[in-house]
């Protein structure tokens, strides 16, 4: 298991390799459909993600201003931001980006180019994913977007996942999918 | 009020425990799969998540999806859409439930969940009990159906154009429905029946069969064949890709032959209540 800490440097994150299962702590931000649909239309990223981490996330999180506890924070299909990741990893900064599923060959191009992972946390395991938010430091866009896709700022610990995409090209989701259907085409 | 509360309690259990037979099945895979490989710790952290969630009284998946009673028509009086949409109000403001509603055209949130059509109520033929299944989107989305024949697919209309399909919405699914998860499946129907009665196997116990000889056979085909493919829980790779097919059939009219397939990720949430 690799320990990763926020701020996330370029150098430990280019180090990693498709495979490396990883453990996360410190700051990351939710974002998912509606974020980063605003965020092509022109909107204003509303937290710093240079060096850090996006989580496509719709948890439930349950109290109001005075506080906030998340008791359910697994992953949501990354696939649906195909379309707005590469110019969102470009334009933000961001080294680590958490889902489930993977993402497509532009979005691994960009990973390349910028120096940027994508961690597979497990789908469904929501449970796990709230006990290592150890805090709700904030919330962005709750009003705009709702509570299943405003940006949360969580604080994490040992939030795990595997690396499925690397900054070297390599996609596990892509060579399990090829391999599938060599083996289906030979059933 | 009792009625409410008993709906409430079904609600928790559906949402944080997950049904016996599906988490031995997983149970079963791990013990397959390759010791430290990304299967065996995917599936390691799905049962550990399991067992939190029950522990402590969380959803166990963040999706709790779009929530189908089943009740049974004698419990019409007692369970009435108006106390079901009631209790599912205080399970969402518990945090059992997300706020998981959407209207479809204003894009905004129903934040109690409530709403005409949601959440779904059917009232059904015998007994005197209430089921729930919560789906999630991830792998609603995975859900397929064919017409055939089918010439991408290679579907011909048969029994092995119908194996074609199955293979073919495993082989589509990867991991994005969560993987392992089940196939519940119709051959044949109107294309409406055909994703109501595939959602219905999902109902079945993991190790219930279908009575019909064809069909049991294809059932434990395509889940032989289905985890041949490599792809794996979450589509990390590895031996468990599918952890159940169950399969039924309608009648169809000889222009139509729909195969309808309804992908259920693992966390295959579904509970039913006797009512005395």
């Amino acid at each position: 298991m690799i320990e990763l800490k926020y701020p996330f440097d370029e150098n430990s994150v280019r180090a990693l390799r498709a495979g490396d299962a990883v453990s996360i702590t410190g700051r990351i931000y939710t974002g998912r459909d509606k974020f980063h649909k605003y965020v092509a239309d022109g909107g204003k990223i509303p937290v710093d993600f240079r060096d850090g981490a996006l989580y496509h996330c719709g948890p439930v999180v349950v109290g109001g201003s005075g506080g906030y506890k998340a008791v359910a924070a697994g992953p949501t299909t990354s696939v649906r931001e195909n379309p707005y990741e590469p110019a969102f990893i470009e334009q933000s900064g961001v080294r680590l980006i958490i889902g489930k599923g993977g993402m497509n060959d532009a979005t691994l191009a960009a990973m390349k180019r910028y120096g940027c992972v994508y961690v597979q946390a497990v789908g469904g395991a929501a449970a796990l994913g709230a006990a290592a938010v150890k805090k709700v430091a904030g919330v962005s866009m709750l009003d705009e977007f709702g509570a299943a896709e405003a940006v949360w700022h969580f604080d994490v610990e040992r939030f795990t996942g595997v690396v499925a995409m690397d900054s070297h090209g390599r996609n596990l989701f892509a060579e399990v999918e090829e391999e599938s259907k060599k083996r289906l085409a030979a059933l | 009020m009792r009625t409410v509360d008993d709906i409430v309690r079904l609600i928790r259990e559906t949402s944080t425990s997950l049904p016996d037979d599906v988490e031995r099945a997983l149970r079963s895979a791990v013990r397959r799969e390759a010791k430290g490989s990304s299967a065996a710790i995917v599936l390691k952290t799905v049962l550990d998540n399991v067992k939190l969630a029950r522990n402590c009284g969380l959803p166990l998946c963040q999706d709790t999806g779009t929530l189908t009673f089943f009740v049974s028509s004698s419990l019409r009086s007692k369970v009435t859409p108006e106390r079901i949409r009631k209790a599912v109000a205080i399970a969402t403001e518990k945090g059992l439930l997300r706020k998981n509603t959407i209207d479809s055209v204003s894009g905004k949130s129903y934040d109690d969940n409530c709403a005409d059509g949601a959440p779904l109520v059917h009232y059904v033929e015998g007994g005197r009990s209430v089921t729930l299944v919560m789906k999630g989107g991830g792998s609603e989305n995975m859900s397929r159906q064919y017409s055939l024949p089918d010439s991408a697919v290679g579907a011909g209309r048969d029994m092995e154009g119908v194996r074609k399909c199955l293979l073919d919405a495993v082989v589509n699914a990867q991991g994005y429905g969560c993987a392992p998860g089940v196939l519940g499946v119709c051959i044949g129907g109107d294309r409406a029946t055909g994703f109501e009665v595939a959602k219905e196997q999902l109902l079945r116990n993991l190790g219930d069969v279908a009575e019909d000889a064809e069909l049991r056979k294809m059932e434990k085909r395509v889940l032989r064949e289905a985890n041949s493919l490599g792809i794996g829980p979450m589509g990390l790779g590895g031996k468990t890709t599918i952890l159940g097919v169950k399969i039924a059939s309608r009648p169809r009219v000889p222009a139509s032959f729909f195969v309808t397939v309804a992908y259920m990720c693992w966390a295959l949430r579904r509970r039913t209540m006797e009512f005395a």
